[in-house]
Formats: C-alpha cells, structure tokens, sequence
C-alpha cells in the first residue's frame, strides 16, 4: 500500500507545477460554463414549465461540471500509458516488483485530483458571486455538503477505474485510437455530460440511471444541486459502491489476463 | 494550388497505409459529434421551440454550421500543429522556400481522420435540408453556398489567428478553442439565444452571426433578402488575419535547433 501512497504524492506534486495550463483551462472553462448557462436560459424561456429541474440547480450543476471537469472527463486519460504499450517502455514497469493496475490506478486518481484542484478553486470562487440565479448557490445543508463530497469521490473512483478498463482492453490491441474515442463519446454522453441526466426522457432515464455512467459525475452534482435526495440519493450512492468494485474488478481480471499473455512491442 | 494538391495526395497515401486505425478513428469521430446531435434530439423532445426557432430550424442551422466547420477543419487544420513546427525551427526551412509560406503550412497536414466529422456534417446537412420544409428557389440555394463560403473563410481566418499567435508565444493557446471549437460546440443553436451581449460579440468581433443567424432568418423567409450577402462581408474577417500572420512572419525571430 505505502508504495502506492507514494506514487500517488509524486503524481499529485508534478501535477500541481503546472499552473500556467490550469490558467488558460480556467478561462476556457469559464467561458464554456457561461454559454452552457446562457443555452439552458434560452430554453428556460421559451418553456419554464418543461423545465425538469430548478434553473438555479442547473446553473449550480454547470458551475461545479466546469469546476471538476478533470475528475470526471473520460478523454482526460493518459497519454504515456498508452505510448508505452505501444512502444515497449511497459517493460520497466513490470519489471518493478508492483501491481500495474494498482500503480496506474493511485496514479490517475492522483493526475486528475491535482488538475481539479487547481482548477475548480478561481472558477467556484468567480461563479459564488455572479448574481443570484446564474451564480453558485450554497449548497442546501452541511450534510448534503459532506454527501457531495463522498459522492464526488465515489464518481472519480467509477470514472477511473472505467479508464482503466480502457488502458487494459489496448493491452490486446495494442492501437487504442479507435476504442478510445468509442469509449469516450459513450461515457460524455450517458454520464450527462452533454445534457445534464433530467432532461432525458423518463423511460431513457430510468435506464440510463442504472448504467455505472449515472454514478460518475450525475450523482455528485446532482446532490449539490439538491435535485436528488432522499430515498433515491440513498440508491444511487449504493449503486455508485457497488459499481466502483464490479468495475474494478473486472478491470483486475483483464490485468491478470493481459500480464499473462502480454506482448512488448518496440525494439 | 497545384502544389496544394500534391501535399494532399501525399498525405492521403500516406494514410491508406494504416487502414484499420484510420476506419476506426473515423467512426469515432463520427461518435463524438453525434452526441451532440443526441443531446439536441432530447432536449427538444422536451421543448418545442428555442427563441421562435423550432426543432427543424435548429436543425437546419446546426447541419450547416457542422458544414462550414468541417470544410475549414480540414483544409486548415494544418495550423493546428504549428506551434511544433515553430518551436523545431522547422519554420526557417520553410521560409527559404520560394514558396508562399501559408500554403506550405497548409499542406504540412492535411487531416483524413476528420472524414468522419465530414461524413456526420453532411448527414447532419442533408438531414436538416430534408426536414427544414423550406421552398427552395435558386436565391436559397445560392444563399447556402455564400454560407458555406462565408463560414469556411472565418473558421480559416481563427485557424490563422491561432497560428499567427505562436509567432509571439511560441505555444499554442488553450482559450483560442473558445472561437473554434467553441463556436462549432454553441453554434449548434442560432447565436441570438444566448442573450444580447453574446449576440453582439458575434456580430463585431467574431463574425458568427453574419455566417449564421442572418442569412439562415433569410433562408427561413423572415429576414430582408440583403441578410443573403453578409456571408460574403464576413470572408472580410480574413483581412485582420492576413495582417496578423504577416505582422507574426516580420516579427519571426527563429527557435530551435
């Protein structure tokens, strides 16, 4: 464990050096939020009746997106894994006496934690004090608060350990292009990245809401938003456990399959 | 030109040779923006209209600013790895050439892998011509072609900005994505939704609106016909461009090795 401990601190210090990138991410996030706003208002206009959730929570929802988008953003995988499937430098790594899955996981919890919190601090500050329905608004009580944050870190623990899936699957085939951007464009989409997961139809929802996509970042948002409380918050923080494990298991299962077969390019 | 279609036979041989990777990366990038297309379905399952423009109308405007977009992306995104070709020094080889430099740029990559993008943008198009229940005479018809026009020329000219920026950073800017990526992302929607301010930047800063929201009032019959033209003042927009890469040129002081 205290190897993995380690791993994590060095990852999570050389992602905080790089302050200058999580400037200009900042401001890009910043403008993304406010046109994301400025749609959702349009819409809120033309029907305020068919809006399925309040417009403060909405803003609230595309405030804390933009602010955690490193948690939760499936492209923010890692490029050196992949390189170094493809061109053999993986043999160093499992020339050490450690667990690849284990070390590549504490790693990208570590790369993605140090991202966001550079980043969502100025962005959550900006967006506490712009008026009041475009704003950020407190979160409705200290418990909701402590939910959102277990919740927040039960969703990054879904999103990794569906990234890791995707790092073992390129153990087989080796080019991870395609797979990647399938693996992508599926989870920005379920997951209520391109529109927030109640503004789906209610059949879709209903499924959608099963999938281990609803319990990256929908929950935790939505929690903060207070658009989800009660019995079915209770659901989906046991769905979100439950799927962190079945995940992660599945993920140590190709691992064990993938070391036994692997392959080291390059040369 | 000719030599532009040299560049371009070139890469295209050059990517023939991974062909599995490439039919891949095309589906995913068919993917990724069909989310969006997605997301639009769904929200307009539940509202009928956005600022008087109906679900079709949306449509119609979301097909063509895909259209315009993708043209753009392809020719011009050679700009896109231009920091690298900065920062190597690669820039000197091509200033000794006796060639125009822009077009060297151009041809230093030509992306095959946006065919997917191409594919959806021309779905998405012929979709929403389908749909859009519009009476087409030859004035509308021409009305999309100085759309086309009109938006691939922007899309170049903040293309060229982005380049003519690494003159003087050396990096390439994150924000600039705001105006491209950004503008394809929010342009799905006619840019008067977003509010009096937004629309306002789009018409005198980035000309958006004249590309989009003008003529596309004129296509649906509610503008005046002069609304047809303003794609062609936006090709304008160029000029700036064109100043700021020859200001960046002038101010070339080399890097790299």
């Amino acid at each position: 464990m205290r190897k993995y401990i380690a791993f994590f601190r060095l990852r999570f210090s050389m992602g905080l050096q790089y302050r200058a990138a999580a400037l200009a991410g900042i401001v890009t996030q910043f403008v993304w939020g406010t046109m994301e706003i400025l749609m959702f208002r349009a819409f809120y206009q033309a029907d305020a009746a068919a809006f399925p959730m309040s417009f403060q929570s909405t803003c609230a929802y595309v405030w804390m997106q933009q602010a955690f988008l490193a948690l939760f953003m499936a492209w923010m995988m890692e490029n050196e894994i992949f390189d170094s499937i493809v061109n053999g430098n993986i043999s160093y790594e499992l020339c050490r006496p450690i667990n690849v899955y284990n070390m590549w996981f504490s790693r990208s919890l570590a790369n993605r934690l140090s991202k966001a919190l550079l980043r969502s601090v100025p962005i959550l500050l900006v967006a506490a004090f712009l008026p009041a329905p475009y704003g950020l608004m407190r979160p409705a009580s200290f418990s909701a608060f402590l939910l959102f944050l277990i919740t927040l870190l039960l969703g990054l623990g879904v999103t990794v350990a569906f990234c890791m899936l995707v790092y073992m699957v390129s153990f087989f085939t080796i080019s991870s292009v395609g797979v990647r951007m399938v693996a992508v464009s599926v989870v920005e989409f379920f997951s209520g990245g391109t529109i927030p997961l109640p503004f789906f139809p209610e059949p879709v929802r209903q499924v959608l809401e099963l999938l281990p996509f609803a319990s990256m970042q929908n929950v935790p948002l939505r929690i903060y938003s207070g658009d989800l409380s009660g019995t079915p918050m209770r659901h989906a923080i046991f769905l979100q456990m439950f799927w962190l494990f079945a995940l992660a298991a599945l993920g140590r299962c190709l691992d064990v399959l993938a070391m036994k077969k692997i392959t080291i390019q390059g040369g | 030109m000719k030599l532009y279609g040299k560049f371009f036979m070139i890469h295209l041989k050059s990517i023939m040779e991974y062909k599995t990777s490439f039919i891949l990366t095309c589906i995913g990038q068919f993917l990724v923006s069909f989310n969006v297309f997605l997301g639009m379905y769904f929200m307009f399952q539940r509202f009928s209209n956005v600022e008087g423009f109906t679900y079709n109308e949306v449509l119609l405007c979301f097909g063509i600013t895909l259209m315009e977009f993708s043209l753009a992306e392809s020719f011009a995104r050679g700009f896109d790895n231009f920091p690298s070709i900065i920062k190597s020094g690669e820039f000197d080889r091509i200033m000794v050439r006796p060639r125009n430099e822009i077009l060297q740029v151009l041809g230093s990559r030509v992306e095959f892998s946006r065919i997917g993008r191409i594919l959806q943008a021309v779905v998405m198009f012929c979709y929403g011509f389908a749909v859009s229940g519009i009476q087409w005479t030859w004035g509308k018809i021409i009305t999309v072609i100085f759309m086309l026009i009109g938006g691939t020329a922007v899309f170049s000219g903040l293309f060229l900005i982005y380049a003519s920026i690494c003159f003087f950073t050396l990096e390439g800017l994150e924000f600039m994505n705001i105006f491209t990526d950004g503008a394809k992302e929010y342009g799905k929607y006619p840019v008067s939704i977003y509010g009096r301010t937004v629309f306002w930047l789009c018409t005198f800063v980035v000309p958006y609106a004249l590309i989009q929201y003008y003529p596309l009032l004129s296509l649906l019959g509610r503008g005046k016909p002069s609304y047809s033209l303003l794609p062609l003042a936006a090709c304008l927009f160029l000029v700036p461009c064109l100043f700021l890469w020859k200001m960046g040129v002038r101010h070339y002081g080399s890097a790299g090795s």
